[in-house]
């Protein structure tokens, strides 16, 4: 009984991991949505990775950075290339175009967060947006990444057809982070966003953590790179600009920053959103910011107040 | 027994000295008093000896250990820990997890047995709970721990401060001001926390202080600075009723 209540939560997790899954793959199988449906399930998968590790950054470490994106084509980019290039079995490539992937968006993570170290706030909103839009360019002129006509006939390996996949790497880049941050790494993270000079004060290397943040979410970003690759089959720079970031941004925002499950869900919604709003397309943008609008209120309101108050006084008495 | 040796400790902003010629002997075990009107230059001796500021010239030692030109996370290391005038909390953390940051040396695993949940992390994180309970304990939040500590009532919150400091093992406890904006009872309660912590933990105070009841209720001996420079320095019976130092803090 007791084991039972103990692992209770994880059970919960898995159960809706599982319930998830389940339903995907009968959706798959079954044709129960539309084609245009089916097409947006690895989006979504990538999504939810972009908005869970960036969830990192700007929910847990508190640094507002504005080109995610550029992590993530960092990461598409050279997992294509790998994958494309490697004499190797298709699904070997694609795994090593999965880690090749996400050790380069990681590198790049590493050169951001130089100057991660010395800016803060807007500064460092600044310098991200620069960065992306240098790797951009850098990627529009380069003659092996095609330039700005894209890179096109990647493997088209992480399509619905492949969702098992798609989603075990989801729920790897979920899970991770969300140990993570329990941990006593993820402690001092959060200790760094909340007050940086007690940290620093009670002994925590906050320039290590600030660049383990940084270098974690960028591989992750990275990662949900080639996935994103390998569903669409041509990379073109444009795909990776301010906008994509912002896109992120706010589903990390909206997801109540500093909220796993928060940016999950705001990130399948804001993802799906714009698709099954096809049908009313003079509408879609009208929609589309209602709905921002709506769940922006939600995250102030007096009702979700209570409701977390409610849940932090269950939590307490079921530990005492 | 010296266990801080500061000598000659000077640091100027520009043109402004706010911190001149300082010299203070800590023994092992005392509680010591620092003083002074406001502006006096106070927090800027925390700051320096807490490696926030470096000075522009003096000695630092530490049980002989020198701590001019170390950072601040060095000097927690060494063995310095301290409060903050104005609170600073990890205000959106549980009361609990902001002593685990205090024990954040004392208690390691690396970061891939944090995320893959080895055996190490339960066992680690376990012994860290066990930890930091004991500490709340000695501070009465134990009951607060799951509890946010933003949402704490501001006593509670000069004592999580404390509790913090002392986790990460100090032999030297540094406390800013930390009757500040309490009421009398507050303040009597907090004397005998700051006792007890003396006698349970055999820890070296400094304080920094405004209210003289505390100050010469508990303080063996103070050292008051007016405009950087030490007015007095010694037992602290004789020094408050120095006439100068009367003078500093009352005008003529």
């Amino acid at each position: 009984m007791i084991a039972v209540k103990k692992y209770q939560k994880l059970l919960i997790n898995i159960g809706i991991a599982v319930v998830i899954y389940v339903l995907v793959m009968l959706a798959i199988q079954f044709g129960w949505v539309g084609r245009q449906l089916l097409s947006m399930i690895v989006p979504v998968c990538t999504n939810v990775m972009m908005a869970v590790s960036l969830c990192l950054i700007v929910g847990f470490l508190g640094e507002l950075t504005l080109g995610h994106a550029a992590f993530m084509s960092v990461g598409a980019y050279s997992g294509a290339l790998v994958s494309m290039n490697l004499p190797l079995p298709g699904w070997l490539s694609l795994a090593v175009g999965l880690v090749v992937g996400g050790v380069v968006a990681a590198l790049a993570g590493v050169i951001i967060g130089v100057p991660v170290l010395r800016l803060r706030g807007d500064y460092l909103a600044i310098v991200t947006l620069g960065f992306g839009e240098i790797i951009k360019s850098v990627f529009n002129t380069l003659g092996i990444t095609g330039g700005a006509s894209g890179l096109s006939g990647i493997p088209l390996m992480t399509s619905y057809r492949n969702f098992t996949l798609v989603f075990i790497l989801t729920l790897i880049v979920v899970v991770v982070v969300s140990n993570l941050v329990k941990s006593r790494q993820g402690r001092a993270i959060c200790a760094i966003r909340d007050n940086y000079i007690a940290a620093e004060a009670a002994g925590i290397k906050v320039s290590k953590y600030k660049v383990m943040a940084f270098v974690i979410s960028a591989f992750f970003a990275g990662v949900a790179g080639v996935v994103y690759a390998h569903n669409i089959s041509i990379l073109k720079p444009g795909n990776f600009d301010y906008n994509t970031s912002i896109e992120i941004l706010v589903m990390v925002v909206l997801g109540g920053m500093g909220s796993i499950r928060g940016s999950i869900i705001a990130a399948v919604i804001l993802t799906l959103l714009p698709e099954l709003l096809r049908g009313v397309a003079d509408y879609r943008m009208l929609v589309y910011s209602i709905v921002l609008i709506v769940m922006m209120l939600f995250n102030n309101s007096k009702f979700k107040e209570k409701l977390m108050a409610r849940r932090q006084a269950a939590k307490v008495s079921k530990e005492a | 027994m010296a266990l801080l040796e500061v000598r000659n400790l000077g640091i100027s902003f520009g043109g402004l000295r706010a911190v001149d010629s300082l010299d203070m002997t800590i023994d092992q075990g005392q509680l010591y008093g620092l003083i002074g009107p406001n502006g006096a230059g106070k927090t800027t001796v925390f700051n320096l000896l807490t490696g926030v500021y470096r000075p522009t010239e003096g000695i630092i030692t530490l049980d002989g250990q020198n701590l001019v030109g170390k950072k601040t996370v060095e000097i927690n290391k060494a063995g310095i820990a301290r409060t903050f005038q104005n609170i600073r909390l990890f205000k959106n953390m549980s009361v609990m997890d902001n002593v685990k940051i205090g024990l954040h040396n004392h208690f390691k695993y690396n970061l891939f047995t944090g995320i893959l949940r080895l055996p190490g992390y339960r066992k680690v994180e376990k012994s860290m709970d066990e930890r930091a309970m004991e500490l709340l304990k000695v501070f009465d939040l134990d009951k607060e721990a799951g509890n946010m500590a933003a949402n704490l009532p501001y006593g509670k919150q000069r004592k999580l401060e404390i509790a913090r400091a002392l986790a990460t093992e100090p032999k030297l406890l540094l406390l800013d001001e930390p009757a500040a904006g309490m009421n009398p009872n507050e303040t009597e309660e907090l004397m005998k926390t700051i006792q007890f912590v003396r006698e349970k933990f055999k820890m070296t105070i400094l304080l920094i202080e405004h209210d003289m009841k505390l100050v010469s209720g508990i303080c063996e001996e103070v050292t008051v600075l007016n405009f950087g420079t030490v007015l007095a320095q010694g037992k602290t019976g004789d020094v408050l009723n120095d006439p100068r130092v009367v003078k500093a803090y009352l005008g003529e």
